[in-house]
């Protein structure tokens, strides 16, 4: 089997040499993934042509720069299926708008002996913030733990929903085991036991058709730049009822209505928790990812890349020695997060990358998960629309060459 | 990688000097290095006249951590308590004779930081211990 693409030529990137002579082979895009060249362009051309701020001014440059801005949200409110674009917040990132959770929704709603549930393969930024948050409020924090296979331990929930917390945090997909986690469900039987939901979605937003009204969260968090956007911008996505009910987040220009000098009057949604001059360049450049996306077509990402995964799993477990964690290849987005023998992750990584070979090495911010594992750290090649074949058979030929030199 | 994991490096890697614990002993540490995971513990003890006798390290991490580790535990028997302070990063890179980029540079300081720590902790006692 092999899975070619006709989308390589868009990532301009992809055509450098890491190494002279050694072109690069990318297999890091659950970190963050490479930009076409349209998003590039559309960023320049931003600062070239339109740079002014926004929401205010009534001069042309202003027009423009806040009908970016604004347009960039339209189109991510079309691409998550949002009610409206009053539920689409930006953010600096997926951590950002967690945060913004926890600091505005969390510090009104959780209180002394409440409870929060989050699962055992949390990335960092959906436990500390929660953590964080419980250690303030004396709040109770339950876990949903993982399966030795790989997938979320659904046994406990019912039990754990019976003490009614207030919120239940989970992934979507994880970013080391690529487990795609049953949203629908989970989220159906915590709003049964009263509490609300709140989604990581930094690593399916990028590589699934997502639709937030169909998952039943109450927030949906995810990060532009791994889909194919800029750093800098994320969204959090909420249910225009809560959003509503709940306090500014960061306060200044931009999420105020009126200020006076003692107080003052919030904005509306979504401005009143976007306080300051906003990432207007990457806001545009993310409009032009989602663009770029949607003519793609979400399920033919998801295609290519469960047709990558299904060949890199065969491919690396012919490997003596080679042990992939999580799920079969149907139940899990692009990724490969595994271990090699006895050879740490950061030596395989730093061989692979003379070849050019660029995976990630270390616990990609779930150490409760290695920990789970018995693991300090893995290697994890993960794929992304512009991976061909030809990428995971390089990546097993380097493989050999570690094993050779570790033997 | 011809530089990185050059036979020396690799050699220590495969079979560590000096690997394991000493108890008791004058001075001991432990750290670890969150970016990756590695892990290392050193046990020194030292003679009359406070100079390295005999040390020890055990640890589990990449093989520039540990050869780092390994090297560095050889390099240090017979030198006082002082000389072991004025250790830097030029000594660890000398004796692994490599260039590295700056991830994996903590990788090769963890072993000296452990050390330096250790020699700290035991000057600490002592100053408590003259007052």
């Amino acid at each position: 089997m092999t899975a070619s693409t006709p989308y390589r030529a868009d990532f301009p990137i992809l055509d450098r040499e890491v190494h002279p002579g050694v072109p690069l082979v990318y297999l890091d895009s659950a970190a963050t993934s490479q930009k076409p060249s349209v998003v590039i362009d559309a960023m320049n051309d931003y600062y070239r042509r339109s740079n002014a701020n926004v929401h205010r001014g009534i001069h042309q440059l202003a027009e423009e720069a806040t009908a970016l801005y604004e347009g960039a949200r339209q189109k991510i409110a079309r691409f998550i299926h949002a009610a409206s674009t009053k539920e689409v917040i930006f953010t600096r990132n997926t951590t950002e708008a967690i945060n913004l959770v926890a600091y505005s929704w969390g510090r009104v709603n959780i209180h002394a002996g409440d409870g929060i549930v989050l699962t055992e393969m949390e990335h960092h930024s959906n436990l500390v913030p929660w953590q964080m948050l419980a250690a303030e409020r004396g709040a109770k924090i339950h876990i949903i733990p993982v399966t030795d296979g790989g997938e979320l331990d659904l046994g406990p929930l019912d039990g754990i929903l019976a003490q009614k917390p207030k919120l239940v945090c989970f992934t979507h997909m994880s970013n080391v085991l690529g487990t795609i986690n049953p949203v629908r469900d989970i989220a159906a039987k915590a709003h049964a036991a009263g509490a609300l939901v709140l989604v990581d979605g930094a690593q399916s937003v990028p590589h699934l058709p997502v639709d937030v009204q169909a998952l039943g969260a109450d927030f949906y968090a995810f990060s532009g730049h791994k889909m194919c956007g800029p750093t800098g911008i994320g969204v959090l996505w909420g249910r225009q009822s809560i959003l509503e009910e709940m306090p500014p987040f960061l306060g200044g220009g931009d999420m105020i209505k009126r200020v006076y000098l003692r107080e003052f009057k919030p904005n509306d949604l979504p401005h009143k928790f976007e306080a300051g001059t906003p990432a207007i360049a990457e806001a545009a450049g993310l409009g032009v990812a989602v663009d770029y996306l949607s003519g793609i077509g979400m399920a033919a990402v998801r295609a290519h890349e469960q047709q990558i995964t299904a060949y890199a799993l065969e491919r690396l477990e012919e490997v003596p020695g080679l042990k992939v964690y999580g799920p079969p290849a149907e139940k899990k987005g692009g990724v490969a997060a595994f271990s090699l023998a006895e050879v740490h992750p950061h030596d395989i990584a730093q061989v692979l990358d003379r070849d050019g070979i660029a995976l990630r090495a270390g616990h990609h911010c779930a150490m409760p998960l290695h920990d789970r594992y018995q693991l300090p750290a893995t290697a994890r090649a993960s794929f992304y629309l512009y991976n061909t074949s030809e990428d995971v058979d390089k990546l097993v030929a380097g493989l050999y060459k570690v094993k050779k030199l570790f033997s | 990688m011809d530089d990185l994991y050059r036979e020396l490096i690799l050699d220590h890697y495969k079979h560590p000097r000096n690997h394991g614990t000493l108890d008791p002993h004058d001075f001991s540490f432990q750290d670890e290095n969150p970016l990756c995971g590695d892990e290392l513990r050193i046990d020194v003890r030292l003679d009359d006249e406070r100079r390295v006798k005999e040390v020890a390290f055990t640890g589990k991490g990449c093989a520039i951590s540990q050869a780092s580790a390994s090297m560095l535990t050889e390099s240090i028997v017979g030198k006082s308590v002082d000389e072991i302070k004025q250790l830097g990063k030029d000594d660890i890179l000398d004796l692994l004779g490599i260039e590295l980029g700056p991830t994996r540079l903590k990788c090769a300081l963890l072993s000296l930081k452990v050390l330096k720590a250790g020699a700290y902790g035991l000057e600490g006692a002592k100053y408590r211990d003259d007052e």
